[in-house]
């Protein structure tokens, strides 16, 4: 069991720089965008396939956070340019993408089996195969919440905020609306191929399929870290979405703990995220019921 | 300071909704004109403050600020000459931001965004001060976040923001249309002192007759796309509501049937 819980914090580290990733789209700029589906295999395409070909896995893993960048810049010119819906666009990414994987690997998957990666620094160390997942894994996430509680507090990360609040009005002050989305989305992107480079690495391998059901579980640990520590101070909502994507990946360790059947595990995500989403609504429709049927005598 | 020549816009070319908002309006504005411009519904008051903002281009004319033909820029790229206030109190904001940080991008209106801290200290108080100036309390709540204010204080924040950076000429669009009586004087009293203050060139849209006549040394009657009553100085200081009606059925050769602006008191 102790094994098990350490297998899923260390997992939900390396995805919780997806998530952050995620954060910056859904929660920031206020669009669902799932080239995130494609940039986390582009990420782990990139990392494998040039560390498989003898390059320091470091410099690798840079290269993937560049390519997730390039994959946002193309979603965001759609959307921005081209004026294609942000869920169409992103989808229209996701699937060029996949050629683009293929062509990256040159195959449906690449083996980094036996292949120095960045974890190997920490293993030669001594330390286990988990506490290499959790060292980096930990201080990269957390040093991309303080670099982008730094980013939204400045002049640039302000009007970025604000164009995901109301367009209009950072217009007026002189602000241009699309390339505050192209950088967001950049930038998303980008984390989502740093956290596919890492999780290729932790698994020694990168599929062209491994990117299925990636948004859904973003979203999931989005929701999980709002619910557990709320909407209060924007460094604390950042901490929160590490917080989020480790409770995910342990509650999904122990629903097969219990039994689950790995095949069901998406449509357990998909009915969670579906519920947390609809809560607010149903419950706000339920009030409202409550008080037409009390005519309401006590608003 | 503005000058507005034959400019022509029209929604829905080329279908049976077609229909002609500004029907070749040519104005010009004085630098230290404050313009009340009125009109029924439909008379082009807010298209004509659209296309002076950039918000939608004109079919044809030309807009000048200050000399420079910026008919063809873009909304954002010409912010840095405008102040501006809509009629909806939520847009001229950021609900999910604090007071403090709204005011901050409105001081950067027209300047690059950098990576410096959005908010520098010796900002801070000089926001303090301008809003103990408001009245409304809002000195104490810098890091309040905007969605949390009433219509009429996020009405008189964007109203500080459109004039923090002193612009050129300052677009006010029924900015008071969706707040109440009281609150609508209150913002009406700021609007007119901040203009008195830097000596503001504005142009500002209601459908209140009284207010137009009240506020302001220039008024602009719109119907139909174009300007049919221009009264500015001693003139319109003398000019009464029935004066009004009757200069705009004489110019518009039809009596005047908006219940909109009859009504409004």
């Amino acid at each position: 069991m102790g094994q098990i819980l350490l297998s899923a914090v260390s997992l939900g580290l390396l995805w919780s720089v997806l998530v952050l990733g995620v954060y910056v789209t859904y929660k920031v700029l206020d669009i669902a965008d799932l080239t995130v589906e494609g940039s986390i295999v582009l990420g782990a395409a990139v990392a494998a396939s040039m560390i498989r070909g003898g390059h320091n896995p470091a410099a690798a893993t840079i290269a993937a956070f560049f390519a997730g960048s390039i994959a946002g810049l193309v979603t965001a010119v759609l959307h921005t340019k081209l004026k294609i819906p942000a869920l169409l666009a992103g989808i229209l990414t996701m699937t060029a993408l996949w050629s683009v994987n293929l062509r990256v690997m040159n195959s449906a998957n690449v083996s980094i089996l036996r292949i120095p990666t960045v974890f190997t620094a920490f293993t030669n160390l001594g330390v286990s195969k988990y506490a290499a997942w959790i060292i980096l894994g930990g201080s990269v996430s957390l040093l991309l919440v303080f670099a982008l509680y730094w980013f939204f507090g400045t002049e640039l990360g302000g009007a970025i905020r604000a164009t995901g609040i109301n367009k209009n009005m950072v217009r007026a002050q002189g602000i241009n609306t699309d390339t505050m989305m192209i950088i967001g989305l950049m930038i998303s992107n980008a984390l989502v191929a740093l956290s596919g480079a890492l999780i290729a690495q932790s698994q020694s391998f990168a599929d062209v399929q491994m990117g299925m059901g990636s948004i859904v579980i973003g979203l999931a640990s989005l929701i999980v870290g709002e619910v557990l520590l709320g909407r209060r101070f924007f460094l604390v909502r950042l901490l929160s979405v590490i917080f989020g994507a480790v409770v995910y990946r342990v509650i999904i360790a122990l629903v097969m703990e219990f039994g689950m059947v790995p095949n069901d595990l998406k449509l357990f995500t998909a009915i969670t995220v579906t519920v947390a989403l609809s809560v607010p609504y149903i419950s706000a429709a339920v009030k409202q019921r409550a008080g037409a049927r009390d005519g309401g005598g006590h608003a | 300071m503005l000058k507005v020549t034959k400019l022509i816009k029209s929604f829905n070319r080329g279908t049976p909704n077609e229909k002609l908002a500004l029907d070749g309006i040519s104005l010009v504005i004085r630098p230290g004109d404050f313009v009340t411009v009125i009109g029924g519904n439909g008379a082009g008051k807010s298209t004509l403050l659209n296309c002076v903002a950039g918000v939608f281009p004109p079919d044809s004319g030309k807009i000048l600020i200050d000399d420079a033909d910026v008919t063809r820029l873009s909304e954002h790229n010409r912010a840095k000459y405008l102040g501006r206030v809509f009629q909806d109190p939520m847009m001229g904001t950021a609900a999910d931001m604090t007071i403090e940080e709204n005011l901050a991008l409105a001081n950067r209106r027209g300047t690059r965004r950098t990576l410096r801290w959005q908010i520098q200290a010796d900002e801070r108080k000089r926001y303090k001060e301008m809003l103990a100036e408001l009245n409304l309390g809002l000195e104490d709540r810098l890091t309040s976040r905007v969605g949390l204010l009433s219509g009429g204080q996020r009405q008189a924040l964007t109203l500080l923001m459109a004039t923090l950076r002193v612009p050129k000429l300052l677009l006010l669009d029924e900015h008071t249309a969706a707040l109440d009586p009281k609150t609508a004087e209150t913002v009406l009293d700021l609007t007119e002192k901040y203009i008195k203050q830097s000596a503001l060139t504005a142009l500002m849209v209601t459908h209140n007759m009284r207010n137009a006549l009240r506020y302001g040394n220039r008024l602009l009657m719109m119907h139909n796309g174009r300007a049919v009553v221009d009264v500015a100085g001693e003139a319109k200081q003398i000019l009464e509501v029935n004066d009004l009606m009757r200069l705009f059925e004489r110019s518009a050769g039809e009596e005047l049937a908006s219940d909109r602006m009859l009504l409004a008191d």
